[in-house]
């Protein structure tokens, strides 16, 4: 027991460290990663609510994100003269994100899993194409100068010095991300547990039975979906202040894609296995990027552009990943079992006639 | 001229092209129910490989439907090829997998083979050469050109081919029972396996005819056109009922005739606050309503839900 709470004590220490580690090893841009790492962790927690606990695939996810960031960034720039501050638009970016996700589930919920899987995207899209085109969102040249997070006079965008050390935006964002993490992780992880978690289980394993033992499906999913989308929002309102410039291009159904691969190659369900996926695949591409000068060291010349060539090394991981550790690389031991078990019953489902 | 006319031949070329595509997405699902997110992207190699061989015969001087023609022969093998690569490589090693993970490595080979492209074509746009005189008929008011024409009677024509391979041959028969049920269609001495192989044989095959269809009528390839285009076909094949081949040709064909009136009509009909740059909402929304009012789409089976 003893030993347990000095493991939790020294990687509480690694992860206070980290920063200030990645800094000096790898430099700036690195810490930078680290901290949209831990904003992709926030989102992919928020999908693995919809998709890990209740089992309903969403490809959409990203126009939450929007939802949140675009709130900020109209309700804290000079583009409409606004400067709210965070803890007023962090739970408005909650609340506005949920709406939508509400918005969203009412009509459609009714639909089965890969026929919600397109309603979402289309949804997705929708957003998106009126970011585009809208003027209050100012078209598709996006919101620059947006104020950058501030609470009670601390500005999180500008240098501090700490004890005679420099202290840079990037350090006060990765504490503020990390915190917020730890919150969301904490709810996901009481969620789980709940009634309501159980309940979504219930619904993801076999959504009829769990009707018939009188659950109220229709309202579970739709709180599923609704608190989904919450956390997409909060990541938004994040993103907007720590970016500084949002335009509808960040909100592409690539990126929605890309977080509901974080939450199955870690392990969907598992909150330990979300955070790693999402991690590991916000820093996958740019680990790959000292490609180019393996290139130019070994054949004197870069024969393949770099860009492409590490996003295929990206796709070849995932698919090589999925391949050889289908159930995600980290996921709950109690899932686990169940697909090990669960062979049999596969092949006998009924399908559509072409 | 007949702008409503026009908007639905203009639409029809591209609901047919749309159609095209999502026979293949629905070919598999019915099958596996796999969402093969990187169908999009052979249409988008069997445009890429069509245009080098268009551009190679047009730089030798050599015009006419002949060269398109030769373009389109050498693009069907190479998808057929790569279609049965991914499966074999992608989709096999996860057939016993949960749900979600041959969505991803679909994804990853979506990814992969843009990248791919990327890499062998390059990232700008190419232009198909001028092979075609492309002379223009007057119906009513509206205009048809020769590629659209031809577009029109070749993907009816391969409609009709897919559709009297699945419904009349023993290929057909087969196909249909591992879609119903694999595990019995397997002890009643189906290789479901090699079935799945043919459908994404088929699939692909499609795919490169439209590949070049489409590279021929807009005049353009980029290694990112297939994504947008996989996603259209993917919508017409679950607006018409994913499954279905039926349905796949209804829904693509809906689905260009309503984007294409969306993009004539909607800036007048909301007074400019819309433009055709909404069209695509048009199209989703459309998708949705449709969805609501009948969950399995257009065409699509019902009430067959596993208990």
């Amino acid at each position: 027991m003893k030993s347990k709470v000095w493991l939790g004590l020294l990687g509480l220490a690694l992860i206070l460290a980290l920063p200030f580690a990645t800094d000096l090893l790898l430099g700036r841009s690195w810490v930078r990663l680290l901290d949209f790492a831990l904003l992709y962790a926030m989102l992919a927690l928020g999908l693995n609510i919809v998709v890990g606990y209740a089992g309903l695939l969403d490809l959409g996810y990203v126009a939450f994100y929007a939802v949140g960031a675009y709130l900020y960034a109209m309700l804290a720039s000079p583009h409409l003269g606004m400067h709210w501050p965070l803890w007023a638009l962090l739970p408005m970016g909650a609340l506005v994100a949920a709406c939508f996700g509400a918005l969203l589930g009412a009509p459609t919920l009714g639909l089965r899993g890969d026929y919600l899987a397109i309603v979402t995207m289309g949804f997705g899209e929708i957003i998106r194409i009126f970011l585009r085109n809208l003027n209050i969102t100012n078209g598709p040249a996006g919101i620059d100068l947006i104020d950058p997070i501030q609470m009670g006079g601390f500005s999180f965008g500008a240098n501090h010095s700490l004890l005679g050390w420099d202290f840079p935006g990037i350090y006060s964002y990765y504490f503020l991300f990390l915190i917020l993490t730890a919150l969301i992780v904490l709810i996901s992880h009481r969620l789980s547990d709940s009634r309501i978690g159980r309940a979504w289980s219930a619904i993801r394993e076999d959504e009829i039975a769990a009707k018939s033992s009188g659950l109220n499906t229709r309202q579970l999913k739709l709180m599923a979906f609704a608190m989904g989308a919450a956390f997409g929002g909060v990541s938004g309102v994040l993103f907007a202040g720590f970016q500084g410039f949002i335009s509808p291009e960040s909100f592409t159904m690539g990126e929605s894609i890309m977080v509901l691969c974080m939450v199955v190659l870690g392990g969907m369900g598992h909150i330990s296995g979300v955070i790693m996926g999402a991690i590991l695949l916000a820093i996958l591409p740019e680990a790959f990027r000292p490609l180019s000068q393996f290139q130019q060291a070994t054949f004197g010349h870069v024969w393949l552009d770099p860009a492409n060539l590490r996003m295929l090394m990206f796709a070849v991981a995932l698919i090589v990943v999925m391949i050889i550790r289908p159930e995600g690389l980290w996921p709950s031991p109690v899932r686990r079992r169940e697909l090990l078990t669960n062979d049999d019953e596969k092949n006998s489902s009924h399908k559509a006639v072409p | 001229m007949d702008i409503f006319l026009q908007q639905v031949i203009n639409g029809l070329v591209q609901g047919s092209l749309y159609a095209l595509v999502a026979l293949g997405y629905t070919m598999v699902y019915g099958i596996i129910e796999l969402v093969n997110f990187a169908h999009g992207e052979v249409v988008m190699v069997g445009a890429l490989v069509g245009l080098s061989i268009i551009e190679r015969m047009a730089a030798r001087g050599d015009t006419g439907w002949g060269v398109i023609a030769v373009g389109v022969l050498v693009a069907i093998p190479s998808c057929m090829a790569l279609g049965l690569g991914i499966e074999r490589i992608a989709y096999r090693p996860l057939r016993k997998a949960p749900r979600l993970a041959p969505l991803i490595t679909a994804i990853g080979v979506s990814i992969a083979l843009q990248q791919l492209a990327a890499l062998i074509w390059g990232r700008n746009y190419l232009h198909y050469p001028e092979v075609l005189a492309n002379p223009q008929f007057h119906i009513g008011g509206a205009v048809i050109t020769q590629i659209q024409l031809v577009i029109l009677t070749t993907t009816g024509i391969l409609m009709l081919v897919t559709w009297v391979i699945v419904q009349k041959t023993a290929l057909g028969r087969a196909m249909r029972a591992s879609a119903q049920n694999p595990s019995v269609a397997g002890l009643m001495g189906v290789n479901v396996d090699r079935i799945i192989a043919s459908t994404f044989l088929m699939g692909s095959g499609l795919a490169a005819v439209a590949g070049v269809l489409v590279g021929t009528y807009y005049g353009v390839g980029n290694h990112t056109m297939g994504f947008m285009l996989g996603l259209k076909a993917f919508t017409a094949a679950v607006l018409g009922g994913i499954g279905s081949l039926g349905g796949a040709m209804l829904g693509g064909l809906l689905l260009g005739v309503i984007e294409n009136l969306g993009a004539g009509y909607l800036g007048s009909l909301t007074n400019g606050a819309m433009g055709s740059n909404y069209s695509d909402v048009l199209a989703f929304l459309m998708l949705i309503a449709v969805l609501i009012f009948r969950p399995s789409g257009l065409m699509g089976e019902r009430g067959s839900e596993k208990v």
